[in-house]
C-alpha cells in the first residue's frame, strides 16, 4: 500500500533520518497553482494564477490580507490556509491591541512556521498542505517569507511556490540582482513574466487567472491607496495595465520555453527538511 | 542498515532485541546531514559558530539565523532539522523565563540544559511522538563562569570545552582538541571558530555557505550577541587565509 | 484530619465538648474555616508607599525625578529605595504608591523586554509608547479583576526622534501631557509645572529643566511629609536613558519671620 516501511506516519523517522510525511507534504504545495514573490527597496509584491475547475466556476481565491501591513499568496490545500490566515490575523490583531504597533513580518511568519512544526512530530496530526508567500512592510522595511509545511520559513530577494515553480525559479535566479533597486512597474512586470514561466503550453497571462498583491507606495496605475502603502490585491481589470506592460515571450526569452516545459526534479524541492 | 524491515524500528517506544531504540539513531542520521555547529569554551568566555549551508541564491544574506538567544546570556544553535531546533529554543526561553519568574535572578545555564534534555527525553518514550532530529549547544556565561552543553536527541546532555555537531563534526573535533581552552580568550576563540568552520566546510560536496558567529563574554557585556561586524569580517579573512595555507 | 498540631491531644472542642461526648459525625468543628466563607478580600490600600513622580518635556526629551523614599504609612522606613526604573533601550518609568506591586511589575517588565528585544534579537525594539499601551492593558485588567496594583505609573521616552510621555494609574486611567505629576504632586508641584514648561517645550535646554525640577522637587519637600530629600533626575534623549546618583537639596528651615500671607495677620 505505501511506498516504502517508513512514510505512513508522521512520527517516525526513516533509516535516513528523513521525514516522508512532511516530504509529501512539500508534494501537496506543488499541486496548487503558481505564486510568486519579489521585492524591492521599496515594495514587496505577490504574483498568483487562478484556477477555475471550468466554464461556470469563478476562479480560487489565491491571496489573502492578513491585516493593513501583511498579505499572503498560497499554494496547496486552500482550507488549511484559511485556518493558518485566520491564525495570522489574530496574532496581527493581538499584536495591536498589546503594544498598539504593526506586527513585525518575521514574527509573524515564525509564529506559523512553529505551529506547523508541531504538526510534523506528534501522532494523529498531519503536516499542513500548504505554503506561503509572505509579504509585508515593518519598521525595517518590506520583505519577502516562504512558509512550508516542515515548519521552516526563509526571507528571500524573490521566491516562487506551487505548480512549476522551478521555472519561475530560475527566471527569479537570472534576475533578480536587478529587483533591488527597481520601481513598482518593473517589479510587476518581471513578476508576471516569472509567473508566465509555470503556464501550461497553451495558456497565458489574463485579468481573470493573474492576481497582484502588493505593499507600498501607490504605482503610476493606481489610485485610492493609503499614504502607508497598506496591502492591496489587484484582479480583473486593475491588472490590465501590467499584462499589457509585458514583453511577448518569443522576443524576451529565446530559451524560456525549455526552462518552463521542464518538471522539476523530484530532489530539487523548494524547501528541504535540513537544509 | 539490519534495523531495516525488522519491526523494531518504527517506534520510539520499542526497542530492539539487542536493547536499542532505533528512532533515536534515526534521529541522529538527521543531525548528521546537517550544517556543522561548534561551540568553544574559553577562560573568559563563549563562542559558537555555525556552517549555514546556502541552497538558493535568493536568499536574503545575513538572515534566517541559525544562533539563537535564549536569553541575556544564553546562546544555542542547533544541527539537524530547522523547525525542530525553532522548537527547542521556544521550549529554551520558557524555561529560562520560568526560572527567571520563580527565582527572580538569571537562569544557570546546567538548569535550562537540564531542562531541556528531560523534555528532548520524553519524545524518546512513546509512540505517539517522534524524537528530536537535532543536536543542541547551548553557550552561557553565568554565575559559575563560561559554560556550554550539548543536548542529544536521546537527552542526555554533556558539559564539554569545545564542541562539534552535524556534517562535519569529526574534522572539527580533531581541530578544537588541539585548542587550549583555558588559555584562550573569548576574541582568539572567535578566530579558532570561524578557521574550524571554515575548514570543515567541503567545497565539492557541498552548497555555499554562510557564516555565523555568536558570542558571549565581557566584551559583550555579558549578553550573548552576534560577533561585533568588523571582527566578523577579519575572522572571516583570516580563516579563509588559513584554507589555503592549509591545503 | 485535624492538621493544626496545637488542637492535638486537647479536647476538641474546650467549650462544647469538653469530654468528647459527641459521637464523630457531629462533633463541632474547630479546623481551618473555609477561606471563601466570608468571601475573598483583596488588596485595600497599599502598604509601603513610594509619594510623587515629576516629569516634563524639553527640548532634548523628557526628564523625570522622584525621592528615595519608602514609607511605612508615616514612618519613614526606607531611605534609599529606586523608584525610577529603566526599561528596555528607550524608556524609563516612575512609579508611586505600592513599591512591592511596582517592584513586581519591574519583573514583568524585564521578562517583557528579554523576550521582545534579547531572544527576538530582530531589531524590532519596544519604544515608551508601546511599553505605556503595555501598563494600561496590564493596569486596567488588574482593576477590572478587582485587584488592581496600587501604582501611579509615568512612563517616558525618546524613540524614533520622539518624545514620550504618559501616565497610567491603579484604575487603568491614562492620559499624556507635556507635563505630569502624581500623587500629592498632583497638587503641589503641577501647577509649577505646567507655568514653567507649557508652551515652551521646544525650548527648555538641559540645565533650565533641571532648574525647573529641582524648584518643584524643593517646594514637593517643603509640602510633602512623605517626602525625602534625596531624590534622583532621569533624562532620556536621542543618545538613551540615564538615571542621576542620588543628590539632595539646598533647605531652609529657619523662623519664618519675614513670610506674610498666611493666618490671621495684621499687617
Amino acid at each position: 500500500m505505501f511506498r516504502n516501511t517508513y512514510d505512513s506516519d508522521n512520527t517516525v523517522f526513516s533509516p535516513q533520518g528523513r521525514l516522508h510525511q512532511v516530504e509529501y507534504a512539500l508534494e501537496a504545495v506543488k499541486q496548487g497553482s503558481a505564486a510568486v514573490g519579489l521585492r524591492s527597496k521599496t515594495h514587496s509584491i505577490l504574483l498568483a494564477l487562478k484556477r477555475s475547475t471550468g466554464e461556470l466556476a469563478s476562479y480560487q481565491q489565491k491571496m489573502f490580507r492578513i491585516d493593513d501591513h501583511i498579505g499572503i499568496a498560497i499554494a496547496g490545500l486552500t482550507s488549511d490556509a484559511r485556518v493558518l490566515s485566520n491564525f495570522m490575523r489574530q496574532q496581527a490583531m493581538g499584536e495591536r491591541m498589546l503594544f498598539n504597533r504593526p506586527m513585525p513580518v518575521n514574527r509573524i511568519v515564525s509564529a506559523i512556521a512553529e505551529k506547523a512544526q508541531v504538526n510534523t512530530q506528534e501522532y494523529g496530526r498531519r503536516p499542513y498542505g500548504v505554503g506561503f508567500l509572505v509579504i509585508g512592510q515593518d519598521q525595517s522595511g518590506p520583505h519577502l517569507y516562504e512558509f512550508s509545511p516542515s515548519g521552516i520559513s526563509y526571507e528571500y530577494y524573490a521566491m516562487s511556490i506551487g505548480a512549476r515553480s522551478q521555472s519561475a525559479k530560475t527566471y527569479l535566479e537570472k534576475h533578480y540582482e536587478s529587483f533591488m533597486d527597481s520601481n513598482l512597474e518593473d517589479l510587476i512586470r518581471h513578476g508576471l513574466h516569472a509567473l508566465r514561466e509555470t503556464l501550461q503550453q497553451d495558456k497565458e497571462l489574463t485579468i481573470n487567472n493573474t492576481s497582484i498583491g502588493i505593499v507600498g507606495p501607490a504605482g503610476e496605475h493606481e489610485k485610492g491607496v493609503s499614504a502607508e502603502g497598506s496591502f492591496r490585491i489587484l484582479e480583473g481589470e486593475k491588472v490590465d495595465p501590467y499584462l499589457k506592460m509585458m514583453i511577448p515571450k518569443e522576443t524576451n526569452e529565446g530559451a524560456g520555453r525549455t526552462a518552463a516545459a521542464a518538471d522539476p526534479a523530484p530532489g530539487d524541492e523548494d524547501v528541504q527538511m535540513a537544509e | 542498515m539490519t534495523s531495516i524491515g525488522t519491526g523494531y524500528d518504527l517506534s520510539a517506544s520499542t526497542y530492539s532485541p539487542d536493547g536499542r531504540i532505533f528512532q533515536v539513531e534515526y534521529a541522529n542520521k538527521a543531525v548528521e546531514n546537517s550544517g556543522t555547529a561548534i561551540g568553544l569554551r574559553v577562560k573568559d568566555g563563549v563562542v559558537l559558530a555555525v556552517e549555514k549551508l546556502v541552497h538558493s541564491k535568493l536568499l536574503m544574506p545575513g538572515s534566517n539565523r541559525r544562533i539563537e538567544t535564549i536569553d541575556k546570556h544564553i546562546g544555542m544553535t542547533t544541527a539537524g532539522l530547522l523547525a525542530d531546533g525553532r522548537h527547542l529554543a521556544d521550549r529554551a526561553r520558557d524555561e529560562a523565563t520560568g526560572y527567571r519568574q520563580t527565582y527572580r535572578i538569571p537562569p544557570p545555564l546546567k538548569a535550562v540544559a537540564d531542562r531541556l534534555g528531560l523534555y528532548v527525553q520524553a519524545y524518546t518514550l512513546y509512540s505517539s511522538v517522534r524524537p528530536f532530529g537535532i543536536s543542541t549547544i547551548l553557550a552561557a556565561v553565568d554565575k559559575d563562569g563560561p559554560e556550554l552543553f550539548v543536548v542529544e536527541p536521546s537527552g542526555v546532555h554533556y558539559g564539554y570545552n569545545g564542541a562539534a555537531v552535524g556534517k562535519g563534526r569529526q574534522l572539527a573535533k580533531t581541530e578544537l582538541e588541539k585548542l587550549k581552552f583555558s588559555e584562550l580568550s573569548t576574541r582568539e576563540a572567535v578566530f579558532e571558530a570561524a578557521r574550524i568552520i571554515y575548514l570543515v566546510h567541503d567545497d565539492a560536496k557541498d552548497k555555499e555557505f554562510e557564516l555565523e558567529i555568536s558570542w558571549i563574554g565581557a566584551e559583550s557585556s555579558g549578553l550573548h550577541e552576534p560577533v561585533p561586524a568588523d571582527l566578523f569580517a577579519e575572522a572571516e579573512r583570516k580563516a579563509k587565509e588559513a584554507i589555503e595555507t592549509f591545503e | 484530619m485535624d492538621h493544626f498540631p496545637t488542637n492535638w491531644g486537647r479536647p476538641r472542642n474546650e467549650k462544647h465538648d469538653a469530654y468528647n461526648t459527641y459521637p464523630l459525625h457531629d462533633r463541632p468543628y474547630n479546623g481551618p474555616k473555609d477561606s471563601f466563607a466570608e468571601g475573598v478580600q483583596r488588596t485595600q490600600q497599599p502598604i509601603v508607599t513610594g509619594t510623587s513622580v515629576l516629569a516634563f518635556k524639553y527640548k532634548d526629551g523628557i526628564m523625570m525625578a522622584a525621592d528615595n523614599l519608602a514609607s511605612y504609612g508615616s514612618l519613614a522606613r526606607f531611605k534609599d529605595i529606586q523608584r525610577l526604573h529603566p526599561v528596555g533601550s528607550y524608556t524609563v518609568i516612575g512609579a508611586g504608591g505600592d513599591m512591592s506591586d511596582f517592584q513586581y511589575i519591574q519583573g514583568m517588565l524585564e521578562d517583557l523586554i528579554i523576550e521582545e528585544e534579547n531572544t527576538a534579537a530582530d531589531g524590532h525594539k519596544l519604544g515608551p509608547a508601546e511599553i505605556h499601551e503595555y501598563l494600561s492593558l496590564v493596569m486596567y485588567q488588574r482593576r477590572s479583576k478587582l485587584n488592581p496594583l496600587w501604582n501611579s505609573l509615568l512612563v517616558g521616552g525618546f524613540k524614533d526622534g520622539q518624545r514620550f510621555l504618559a501616565y497610567v494609574d491603579l484604575l487603568g486611567t491614562t492620559y499624556t501631557s507635556s507635563t505630569i505629576a502624581t500623587g500629592y504632586g498632583a497638587y503641589i508641584a503641577q501647577p509649577l509645572l505646567r507655568k514653567a514648561v507649557e508652551g515652551k517645550e521646544d525650548l527648555l535646554t538641559e540645565e533650565q529643566a533641571r532648574e525647573i525640577m529641582e524648584q518643584s522637587l524643593r517646594v514637593l519637600f517643603y509640602r510633602d511629609a512623605r517626602s525625602l530629600n534625596k531624590f534622583q533626575i532621569a533624562t532620556i534623549t536621542a543618545a538613551g536613558a540615564t538615571i542621576s546618583e542620588s543628590r539632595t537639596l539646598k533647605t531652609e528651615w529657619a523662623f519664618a519671620e519675614g513670610i506674610r500671607g498666611y493666618g490671621a495677620q495684621v499687617q
